[in-house]
């Protein structure tokens, strides 16, 4: 669960705090693999974390978010900001494997030192993101990188974890995806701080647009972080000419509107306690789980139990307050 | 290691447009478990390397079709060098002459496949060679 940390990890976190980019990648290989310095990296990194600006983009796949997240950085690039970027696939139910594609989208940026781009598989981790997603973030923030921005996979209704790790949140919609009735569910479409029409250009855009702008004026109270009403943006993200994109000035100026409104309001500082919240339950789940099965694991009960279970002796609920039982006495 | 903790950038490089090798390698390894960044085409050697340090990848693998591997791959092994990536895999796919794999290999490349390559002998000869991470 822990170990000291051999001498070249805490040089690589030492070169990460420097902004070194190997370190950067090293590191989130060796958290992405959960390897076992994964806990003692993180406890080093943590501290430098926690002061950029987090921007989420999700959307279903084919939606244009990592389209619209290339002209995202250009526009911090712009500033001057060290951008970070991680972009999260999904993983094969069948082979484990993953064809990363978001990458191929950003190539404009492929050799500017100051983007750091890194894909990730969801290696079959649900929500949108993969487990270690937010870890990523925060090693991307001790980087350096003066905004972090994270790419959710192709999500559907119920993929929000993004929330978890996201100050600001955008959500990627094209024209004739549904009528109002999709549009006013529960889940995704409640999560956006940023509503983005993408694909503008299309048929179907301008009733789709009217339909959506309605619907998120319906939603007054839905969130107790953010502010009460999505904003919607139409956009083009993807064009020949550079004077055909649409709606990516307003797309900025509606990121930095709602950063502004975030730390006017101090709801800033309910989100990040809201994020602490969640990589504490986290670990939590993850530890207890960990620490549970290794203290079975050998003794040979863990497949009594299943053994149990399977022949009508016991069952699951049964098992785990009887472990647990166990364990909470030491 | 896991086969999903083997990375895999695929990517072509300069003006070859013919990308449907790299597609068809780039599928083989995922369903052989691998993670693979697929790049595309028209990559420069200096992306291509940028993206691989990016990614921690464990192997570079390019694919050529209209004769430009004896121009540009000695400029990726030069940038892979310049970057101190000597443990990461370096493989060559695509169509080209048999008198040009020695040349390639000569060049630094640790294995070449060409047209007609089984699947198995890509997906072993990356499992047996790759490096092991700490």
């Amino acid at each position: 669960m822990t170990g000291k940390l051999p001498g070249n990890h805490e040089t690589l976190v030492q070169s990460l705090l420097s902004g070194s980019r190997r370190a950067a990648a090293r590191m989130i290989t060796l958290v992405e693999n959960q390897s076992t310095y994964t806990n003692e990296l993180m406890k080093l990194v943590y501290p430098h974390t926690g002061k950029s600006m987090v921007v989420g983009v999700t959307g279903a796949a084919g939606s244009g978010k990592s389209s619209l997240i290339t002209h995202l950085i250009r526009k911090f690039r712009e500033k001057g900001k060290r951008v970070g970027v991680v972009a999260v696939d999904p993983s094969s139910p069948f082979s484990g494997g993953a064809f990363l594609g978001d990458r191929i989208r950003f190539q404009a940026h492929a050799l500017d030192e100051g983007v750091y781009i890194r894909s990730m598989s969801s290696r079959g981790y649900l929500g949108g993101l993969a487990r270690s997603t937010s870890d990523v973030v925060r090693i991307m923030e001790a980087m350096g990188n003066d905004v972090v921005i994270v790419e959710t996979l192709g999500a559907g209704q119920d993929e929000v974890d993004i929330i978890h790790v996201v100050q600001t949140c955008i959500l990627v919609l094209t024209p004739n995806m549904g009528d109002d009735i999709q549009a006013m569910k529960a889940g995704i479409m409640e999560i956006a701080d940023i509503v983005v029409l993408n694909k503008a250009d299309l048929d179907g855009a301008v009733n789709c647009l009217r339909n959506l702008e309605a619907t998120m004026h319906m939603a007054m109270t839905h969130k107790d972080c953010g502010w009460a009403v999505a904003r919607v943006i139409p956009t083009v993200a993807s064009a020949p000419k550079t004077e055909d994109l649409q709606g990516i000035d307003e797309l900025i100026e509606a990121i930095r509107a709602h950063q502004t409104y975030l730390h006017e309001s101090l709801v800033i500082d309910r989100i990040q306690a809201k994020r602490i919240e969640q990589e504490l339950s986290l670990v939590f789940r993850d530890e207890v789980e960990k620490f549970i099965f290794k203290g079975l694991s050998g003794t040979g009960k863990k497949r009594q139990y299943i053994k149990g279970i399977l022949e009508g002796r016991t069952d699951p609920y049964s098992v785990v307050e009887e472990v647990l039982s166990t364990f909470l006495r030491v | 290691m896991n086969t999903e903790e083997i990375k895999v950038i695929i990517s072509k490089v300069g003006l070859d447009g013919h990308d449907r090798g790299a597609k068809v390698v780039a599928t083989l390894l995922k369903e052989a478990g691998m993670e693979v960044v697929y790049l595309g085409m028209y990559q420069t050697p200096e992306g291509i390397v940028k993206a691989a340090i990016d990614e921690d990848a464990d192997v570079i693998g390019l694919s050529y079709l209209s004769g430009e591997h004896l121009v540009y791959t000695p400029k990726v092994v030069n940038e892979i060098r310049k970057n101190g990536l000597d443990d990461v895999l370096f493989v060559v796919g695509g169509s080209f002459p048999p008198e040009d794999v020695p040349v390639m290999k000569e060049m630094g490349v640790h294995e070449v496949f060409r047209g007609g390559s089984l699947t198995e002998s890509i997906v072993d000869f990356i499992k047996k060679n790759v490096r092991g991470k700490g």
